[in-house]
Order: structure tokens, then C-alpha cells, then sequence
């Protein structure tokens, strides 16, 4: 029982924020209340997660800050949670992202706050949980669970066609997941016949002698669910109607972390579990990667709406995350490790300074702005610095994530790696016309001269962001640490043991 | 005394093993005689005898114990692990519905001394078809306990729909009865027998088994067809569901559906567990159709009753599964599923009850609009009992789904557990309809559709919903109870 201390720490930092959600049933006053309420919540909880990263030993195999109770004991179920290198970065990415997003709907949302605040917490734990969890059991519950609060903040907080997209993130999220269930199930019993014991423990089912033609079968299941959370074209058509109907933190944590749920669950299930139909569908998820990479780039460049352009972009930087896991390399994995955390910062912080904007003007039409750098200086650099951290240009996080996928892919796949790379060209073309037509040249829409600039509350939500995002790209070392243990362990199942040094 | 107790055993007459019909019975009786010599506004007393009568029937199935099975009346009743759960979760069932109809729209046009003793007699039936050890019984059992639905559901007699629901149900069940005593009569003319451990013993030592049985298995098959609402024997279920009173169609979809399951599980398990692929084919096949016709006509309702029906014929779909697979797991999946079930349709169906209207436009789905905010209580309580209908965690309707395709894979019918999930899916679309309803459309302008609840309603409406939250996080208990009660029969 690897506690720290007398409190059971990490349950703590998981259901502190669903604590928080029911209270907010509860507590008296109005808005202002709800949304302070909140963000003390969630700012505790990211307080509390921040002594995850200290305590964490960047040495050690397997998971830390291990608890773990019998919860339906006839089936093996436990209620097990843990923080490994894979889970701990992503974890303090929540937290963090959550926070920010709450502190981003202070003047956004004003009517139904209790509800709001209350999904917003709901979904930090239900996030939080998919991290922590390695339990099947349990990780698909948090899975599930996780999609009520989204829709519900799609649904009621959205835009005009708010409901067709809760409905179609909903649906098509559930569709691939129940398939990984019945999955669940099956390696399970695999697993039964093979040991005679029963438990949905991922550690004990990694060592599961599964048979080809099963693994294949198990894997597709495992990697539908994945692929459309990612979204791994072509299971992305759900994406940009989320993006463009849900409230600002919806986009954020959308993008930020739920989008991670996906690749993380390739890391950590499908690599160690089903290593020969890893092998074999390889190059088919590659392939399926670059063409995200190339369309979603192409896609976003003609994009009228801000908001696509930043969702279509998420399609193609979520490939290379995936071109740098199916690299089954060293440095491709730290390289995709690293780059959700990248993209989960940039396209975050992207969404909020579209957010910023939308609140201004009610529009997101690119065609509206020209100019802005003159009237809103400081709105502009925030926007040019996470342009560039999301283009990839040294010195930023973007670039340390891209350099390591393409740096891994070359040395398995390199076919993909050439094609790939030419989406990092496209990301820069669409990325700086969009931002030239917005930023530069004459103010011509006569309601964007009176526009003012960020206020106090909205440097609070993006100093913090663009911090973390010079902050990797100049010294990525400790982040790239917490990683490299576990992505060592993963590719032990694949004859490459050696840690091969990684180039900053 | 002794002297009657040897007398009584002589003749097979054992009443502890009848204890809880018996007192059913009683208070049926006493419901009935109160009411030609002491009328009163109102049926809150009728209403409180029916529940202290419950409660002693749970009390006194409580005591049997579930290691030490009796057998009584030649062997036509038995009360055992099995049949003592059903009796307690029916008492439940009955129960809430009793509190439903306190806080029901349109309790003056239902509430009589008639309509409490006839939801007695039909649970009274219900019990026997779970404790019935011999098809006969079983065949009484079920014919009491459909006899009093019938006249139930048209309890709203100035309602031509409740009529209407009424008929058509006492129609078509009358002709699922005669489906059912020809297959007795075809089981019994092929083995001379219709007590399920003889049937028990001839189908496990049978070699081939004779065209003759299989096609008295098949007809019983087709009768309990009728009654499970399985498609293609369904469709009465989408009309009588929405004619019949809300707190009526609540107890057909939660308690008729766990006798007849119960029923037909130890008909199967017992009865005919030697034949297995032969009725395992033919209700995989029900089970795949009943499940897919059922989610996809759900879909294009717009009365909430009858996308209620259509989604309980889908249900039946997912506990046929579990019959299919016949294996342990699947086993506790179908008592685990329908209680489940049961508590998530009592709570959906004690907030339609409190529909003032019940006939045309009344039940039209867009009453619900902008519920979650009008009544924020009443709106998070249907959206849980949706998200339980669909099988989202951490509710009971997740576990039961869980254990019934459990129960699939590892009989080996993946193919049946992939479209079961795949149906779910299907089925979140209307589910999650209600929600949008719910919280996403504009508020209802004018007087409220729905009549404020009383306390005997919200206190129905917190018994299902921490019922389902409890089942759904701490399971435990509960699969201990139904894997204790299905063992036995699958030895």
C-alpha cells in the first residue's frame, strides 16, 4: 500500500473535484459564488497534484502512489489507482487545464452557473480517473462516465446546433468504447483460462500469452475506441462540430485532455497487451496518421471559422502524436509523449484566445478581424507566441515533440516520416495566414477599433500557459524524465531495450 | 396438532413454502371485505394494509433457508434460494408501485379497493412462477398473474386508450395461453411428465431428444414470447404500455418481467438444461431480433409510454442474451439485470405519472422541456434513470449489461455481445433524447405538465435512484445473493 502519508492521497486528488461538484448542489448565492467555489476547488486539486511531481521517482518501474481495495471481489475487480511516467505528465496537464478553463468561463458563462461549474468539476475527476486507473473495470468506467458532463456542457452551454453535437460526440464516443468493453471482457477470461485466476489488474493481464488471431481481433476493439477519441482520421467527422458548438472550456479540455485520452490509451493498452497486432497494423495506423497529418492541415487552411482552423489542426497534430507512438522507438514515444502535453497547451491555449476574442466581437469569422495587432498589442504577442509554439518553431514546446516523432519515425518508418514532415510545413502555412489575416495590415472592420484588450483575470489564464510553453521548449529535460522509465518499459516488449540517448 | 401437521404432509401441503402467497392472499381478502363495511375518501388505509402485507410476505419468504430447499405439493412448488429473492424483489416491486399510485396524476380514477387486491393477486401469481417447480404451476401462476393485468390495464375506464389496452392485452394473452398449454401438452405427451426435475433427468439421459419435445419447447417458447414482449411475439406491449395507468404500466414492465424471466430461466435451466442448443439456437435468434427491433422502433417515438414499451422490449432482448449464454455469470447477469431494470423503469415511470394527462397529447415527450431547470430534482432524477436505461456507469443498468455480455463471451457467443453493445449504442440515441428534452430546449411556457410530487412519490423516486446508485457502485452484495440463488439451478 504505497500511500503517502496517513491520507489516501491520490483518491483525494481524484475526487476532490466530484466532492466539489456535488457541494455545488448545495452552495447558497449566485454566479460569483459558483464560480469562485470552483476554481478554489480545482485550484486545490492542482495544488494537491503538483506533490505527485515532486514525491515522483523518475527512476522506479511501474506504478507509484499505489491504492488498491477489492471492490466486486467475485470478478476480480479492484478499485486501483497509481501514477506511472506514462499518466503523471497527463494527470498535472488536467489539472492544470481544468483550472484554466474554469478561470476562462468567468464572464463567458452567467446563466446556469451551478450546472456548469458542477459538469466542469464532474469531468475533472472523470478524466483524472482514466489516467489513474489500471483496472480495466475501472478505467472503462471513468471512460463512460466521462462523457455525460462533456455532452451536458456541449448540450446546454453550445452554441447554435449544440445539441446535434452533444448528441454526435456522444454517440460516436459510445460506439467505439463498447467494443473495447466486450474486449475488456474477452482478454479477461483469456487471461482466466490461461492462469485460472480472474482480474481485470492491467499489470497482471500484460503478461497474458493472448494468440494472434485474438490479439488482432482484441486490438481492433481496443484501437476503434482509441482512434475515435483521438480522433484518428477518418473517425474525426465528430470533432469539429464539438469544437465549434461547445463553450470555450469545453474546446479546452476537449482538445487539451480528452483528445489524450485516445493516444494514452494506445500507450498503455494496446502497445504492452497486444504486441504482435501492434507489429502487424502498423503501418495501416501510420498510414491513417500522415493522412491526418496532411488533411487535417489541409482542411484547416481553408477554414472561414477560427475555431475550426484550431480543431482542424488538432486532427493533424494529433497524427504526428500517433506517428510518433507507431514508430515503437524510443524516440518516437517520448516524442508523442511529450507532443500531447504540447498540443494539449497550445490548441488549449489557442481555443482560449479564440474564446477571448469571441467574447469581444460574437464572431469567429476570420474575415471579421484584420489589424488586431494594433488595437490589442498584448492579445496579439499572446497569440503569435502560442502561434508559434503550435507551429513548431524552436525554442518552443512544439518544436521539441515534432523533432522527436520525425526523429523516430525516420528510423522505422521512414516513408511516413517524409510525409509527415510536409504537414509541418502546412501546420506553418496555415498557421501564419491565418494569423496574418487577422493580426496585420489595416483595422477594416470599423467594431474591431473599439476593442480592448485583456484584462487582469485574462493575463491570469494565459501567462500561466505560455509559461509551461517556453518552459518545455527551452529546457524539455525534466519533462522528458518523468517519461522515460515507463516508455523503456513498453518497448522492452519489442526488442528495443536499448535508452537510446534522447537529442535536445 | 401434530396429528394436522402429518395429515397436512401426507397430502403434500407444506404452507411455509407458500408462506408469502398466503399472505398476499390475506391481504387481498382483507382489502376486498374492508371495503364493503368501511368506506373512506380516499385509499391511503387500503393502500397501507396492501404494504403491511408485503411486508410480511417478504418477511416470511426471508425465512426459508436457502440450504435446506423444500419441495411441496408433490413437487410442484419449491422454495429455494431462487425463488425466495424473486418473492423479495417482487414484494419490492409491488411496493413502490403501490407508493407510485399515492402520488400518481390520476389517482381518482384508479384507486379502489379492487385495483390494490388485483396488484396483490397478480403478484401472488407472480410468486408462484418463480417458486413453481412443475410446468402446471407455472402455467397457474402465470395465468393469475396475467388475469389481473388484464383487467388493470383498463382500470382508467373513461379512457378509450386504457380500454383499448385493456382488450388487447387480455386478447393476445389469452392466445400466448393456449400457445402454452399446447407445449405443455406436447412436453408431457413426448415424456409423461411435467415436473422440471423429471424433465430434468429425461432430457439429460435422452440421446436425441424427440421432435415431440422440441416442439412443446418450442411452443412454450412462443407463450413466454408473448409475455416477455420479445419480438416477434411483441406486438401488444407498445399499446398496452401506453394505454394502461402509468403506476399499472410500471408494475407490467418492472414485476411481469421479472416472474416471467424467473420462470422461464428454471424452465430452461432446469427443465430443458439437456437440450440446450436445441432452444439455444432458436432464442439466439429472438434474442438478436428482439433487442435490434426493439432499439430501432424506440428510436422514432415520440409518446414517452411508448418509447418506454419499445425500449422494455429491447431490455428483454439483453436478458435473453443472458439465457442464451446460460453460464454463471450470465445467470447472476439476469437477476442482477432485472432488478436493475426494474428500480430504473419504477423511477422513469413515477415521474410520467405525474403527467396530467395521460391521453394524447399528455404523453408526448416535449412535456419534458426544460424540466432540469423548471424542476432541477425531478430533471437529474430522469436523466439518471436514462443514463441507467442506457447503461452508462456508474449506475445498476451498467452492471447488469456488463454481466449479461460477461455471460456471452464467456459461453462463447461474441457475436451476440458485439450487437447486444451495438444495440446499446442505438439505444443511447432515444435515451439521450429525453435528455435533451430535459436540459437542452426551451422551457415550457404556461401551467406545468407535471403535477407536484407527493411524498409517497419522492420517496419512490429516492428508493430507485439510490437503489440504482448503490447497485451500480457497490454491487457486491447483491451479485453474493443472485449467485447463491442461480447456482443450484445450474448444477
Amino acid at each position: 500500500m504505497g500511500t503517502v502519508g496517513a491520507v489516501n492521497y491520490l483518491s483525494l486528488v481524484l475526487f476532490l473535484p466530484l466532492v466539489g461538484a456535488i457541494l455545488l448542489a448545495v452552495v447558497p448565492g449566485g454566479a460569483r459564488v459558483h464560480r469562485n467555489f470552483a476554481l478554489g476547488i480545482s485550484g486545490a486539486t492542482f495544488l494537491l497534484s503538483l506533490r505527485l511531481w515532486f514525491d515522483f521517482d523518475v527512476h522506479a518501474n511501474g506504478m507509484q502512489f499505489v491504492e488498491r481495495f477489492d471492490w466486486i471481489q467475485s470478478l476480480g475487480i479492484r478499485y486501483a489507482i497509481g501514477v506511472d511516467g506514462l499518466s503523471l505528465m497527463l494527470i498535472l496537464l488536467t489539472t492544470f487545464l481544468s483550472t484554466i478553463a474554469i478561470l476562462a468561463s468567468f464572464q463567458s458563462i452567467t446563466e446556469r452557473t451551478r450546472s456548469y461549474f458542477a459538469c466542469l468539476l464532474a469531468l475533472e475527476t472523470g478524466m483524472l480517473g482514466v489516467f489513474m486507473a489500471f483496472d480495466l473495470f475501472f478505467f472503462y468506467v471513468f471512460w463512460e462516465v466521462m462523457l455525460i458532463p462533456m455532452a451536458l456542457l456541449i448540450g446546454i452551454w453550445g452554441g447554435k446546433r449544440r445539441v446535434y453535437a452533444a448528441i454526435k460526440f456522444f454517440l460516436y464516443t459510445m460506439a467505439g468504447s463498447v467494443l473495447m468493453l466486450v474486449a475488456i471482457i474477452a482478454v479477461v477470461l483469456i487471461h482466466r483460462q490461461a492462469t485460472g485466476s480472474l482480474t481485470f489488474d492491467l499489470f497482471q493481464l500484460y503478461g497474458t500469452p493472448i494468440s494472434r488471431t485474438a490479439q488482432m481481433w482484441l486490438f481492433a476493439a481496443f484501437a476503434l475506441a482509441f482512434a475515435i477519441k483521438i480522433p484518428l482520421f477518418p473517425f474525426h467527422t465528430w470533432l469539429p462540430d464539438a469544437h465549434v458548438e461547445a463553450p470555450t472550456a469545453g474546446s479546452v479540455i476537449l482538445a487539451g485532455v480528452l483528445l489524450k485520452m485516445g493516444t494514452y490509451g494506445y500507450m498503455r493498452y494496446c502497445l504492452p497487451m497486444f504486441p504482435e497486432a501492434v507489429l502487424f497494423f502498423a503501418p495501416l495506423i501510420l498510414g491513417l496518421a500522415v493522412i491526418g497529418i496532411i488533411y487535417g492541415a489541409l482542411v484547416a487552411m481553408v477554414q472561414p471559422d477560427l475555431k475550426k482552423l484550431v480543431a482542424y489542426s488538432s486532427v493533424s497534430h494529433m497524427g504526428f502524436v500517433m506517428l510518433g507512438i507507431f514508430s515503437l522507438n524510443f524516440q518516437g514515444l517520448q516524442g508523442g509523449m511529450i507532443q500531447m502535453i504540447n498540443h494539449g497547451l497550445s490548441t488549449g491555449a489557442l481555443f482560449l484566445l479564440v474564446g477571448m476574442i469571441y467574447d469581444r466581437r460574437h464572431t469567429r469569422e476570420i474575415s471579421e478581424f484584420g489589424g488586431l495587432t494594433r488595437v490589442m498589442p498584448v492579445f496579439s504577442i499572446f497569440f503569435m507566441i502560442t502561434t508559434l509554439s503550435s507551429i513548431g518553431l524552436p525554442g518552443l514546446n512544439g518544436f521539441v515533440g515534432e523533432f522527436l516523432v520525425i526523429l523516430g519515425a525516420f528510423q522505422t518508418a521512414r516513408p511516413f516520416a517524409i510525409v509527415g514532415a510536409i504537414g509541418v510545413i502546412l501546420s506553418a502555412v496555415y498557421m501564419l495566414w491565418m494569423f496574418q489575416r487577422v493580426m496585420f495590415g489595416e483595422v477594416t472592420k470599423e467594431e474591431n477599433r473599439k476593442l480592448i484588450d485583456l484584462s487582469p483575470r485574462e493575463w491570469a489564464v494565459m501567462v500561466p500557459v505560455l509559461i509551461l510553453i517556453i518552459w518545455i521548449g527551452i529546457h524539455p529535460k525534466p519533462f522528458l524524465k518523468t517519461s522515460e522509465v515507463a516508455v523503456g518499459d513498453i518497448l522492452k516488449k519489442y526488442g528495443t531495450t536499448e535508452m537510446g540517448q534522447v537529442a535536445r | 396438532m401434530t396429528e394436522l401437521v402429518r395429515l397436512f404432509g401426507s397430502l403434500g401441503i407444506n404452507f411455509s413454502a407458500i408462506g408469502p402467497e398466503v399472505a398476499l392472499l390475506g391481504a387481498a381478502c382483507v382489502i376486498l371485505l374492508l371495503d364493503c363495511f368501511y368506506k373512506r375518501n380516499g385509499g391511503g388505509h387500503l393502500l397501507s394494509i396492501g404494504l403491511v402485507g408485503l411486508g410480511v410476505a417478504a418477511w416470511l419468504a426471508l425465512r426459508v433457508d436457502p440450504n435446506l430447499p423444500i419441495t411441496a405439493y408433490y413437487d410442484t412448488v419449491g422454495a429455494d434460494g431462487f425463488s425466495r429473492l424473486i418473492k423479495v424483489i417482487l414484494c419490492g416491486i409491488t411496493a413502490v408501485t403501490f407508493l407510485m399510485t399515492a402520488g400518481y396524476a390520476l389517482r381518482r380514477e384508479v384507486e379502489s379497493a379492487e385495483y390494490y387486491a388485483l396488484m396483490l393477486l397478480a403478484t401472488l401469481g407472480m410468486m408462484l412462477m418463480a417458486s413453481g417447480t412443475d410446468l402446471i404451476m407455472i402455467f397457474l401462476g402465470l395465468e393469475i398473474s396475467s388475469i389481473s393485468q388484464y383487467i388493470l390495464a383498463g382500470f382508467r375506464h373513461e379512457s378509450p386508450r386504457s380500454t383499448e389496452a385493456s382488450l388487447k392485452y387480455f386478447i393476445l394473452g389469452a392466445f400466448a395461453t393456449g400457445f402454452l398449454l399446447y407445449g405443455i401438452a406436447l412436453v408431457y405427451g413426448a415424456t409423461g411428465t411435467t415436473n422440471l426435475m423429471s424433465l430434468k433427468i429425461y432430457t439429460a439421459n435422452v440421446e436425441k431428444a424427440p421432435l415431440l419435445l422440441m416442439a412443446g419447447c418450442a411452443l412454450l417458447l412462443v407463450g413466454f414470447g408473448f409475455k416477455l414482449s420479445s419480438v416477434p411475439f411483441h406486438m401488444w406491449t407498445p399499446d398496452v404500455y401506453d394505454g394502461a395507468p402509468t403506476p399499472v404500466t410500471a408494475f407490467m414492465a418492472a414485476a411481469s418481467k421479472v416472474a416471467g424471466f424467473a420462470a422461464l430461466t428454471r424452465i430452461l435451466f432446469v427443465g430443458f438444461t439437456g437440450v440446450q442448443s436445441g432452444w439455444g439456437q432458436i432464442l439466439w435468434v429472438i434474442a438478436a431480433l428482439t433487442m435490434t427491433l426493439g432499439n430501432i422502433a424506440a428510436l422514432v417515438q415520440t409518446r414517452v409510454k411508448r418509447m418506454l414499451a419499445y425500449s422494455a422490449i429491447a431490455h428483454a432482448g439483453y436478458l435473453l442474451v443472458a439465457l442464451v449464454a446460460g453460464t454463471e455469470m450470465g445467470g447472476i447477469g439476469i437477476i442482477y439485470y432485472l432488478v436493475a431494470y426494474a428500480l430504473t423503469n419504477l423511477g422513469a415511470f413515477a415521474i410520467v405519472s405525474l403527467l396530467r394527462n395521460e391521453d394524447d397529447e399528455g404523453l408526448k415527450l416535449s412535456n419534458f422541456a426544460g424540466l432540469g431547470f423548471r424542476r432541477p430534482w425531478l430533471g437529474l432524477l430522469m436523466a439518471l434513470f436514462m443514463f441507467s436505461l442506457a447503461g452508462i456507469p456508474p449506475t445498476a443498468g451498467f452492471l447488469g449489461k456488463f454481466y449479461i455480455f460477461s455471460g456471452a463471451v464467456e459461453a462463447g457467443y461474441i457475436g451476440l455481445a458485439v450487437l447486444g453493445v451495438i444495440n446499446s449504442v442505438i439505444s443511447v440515441y432515444y435515451y439521450l433524447r429525453v435528455v435533451v428534452w430535459l436540459y437542452m430546449s426551451p422551457n415550457i411556457a404556461g401551467e406545468d405538465p407535471l403535477i407536484g410530487a407527493a411524498w409517497p412519490l419522492r420517496l419512490t423516486l429516492a428508493l430507485t435512484a439510490i437503489g440504482i446508485i448503490m447497485f451500480g457502485v457497490w454491487p457486491g452484495p447483491l451479485v453474493d445473493l443472485a449467485r447463491r440463488a442461480i447456482l443450484p439451478l445450474l448444477s
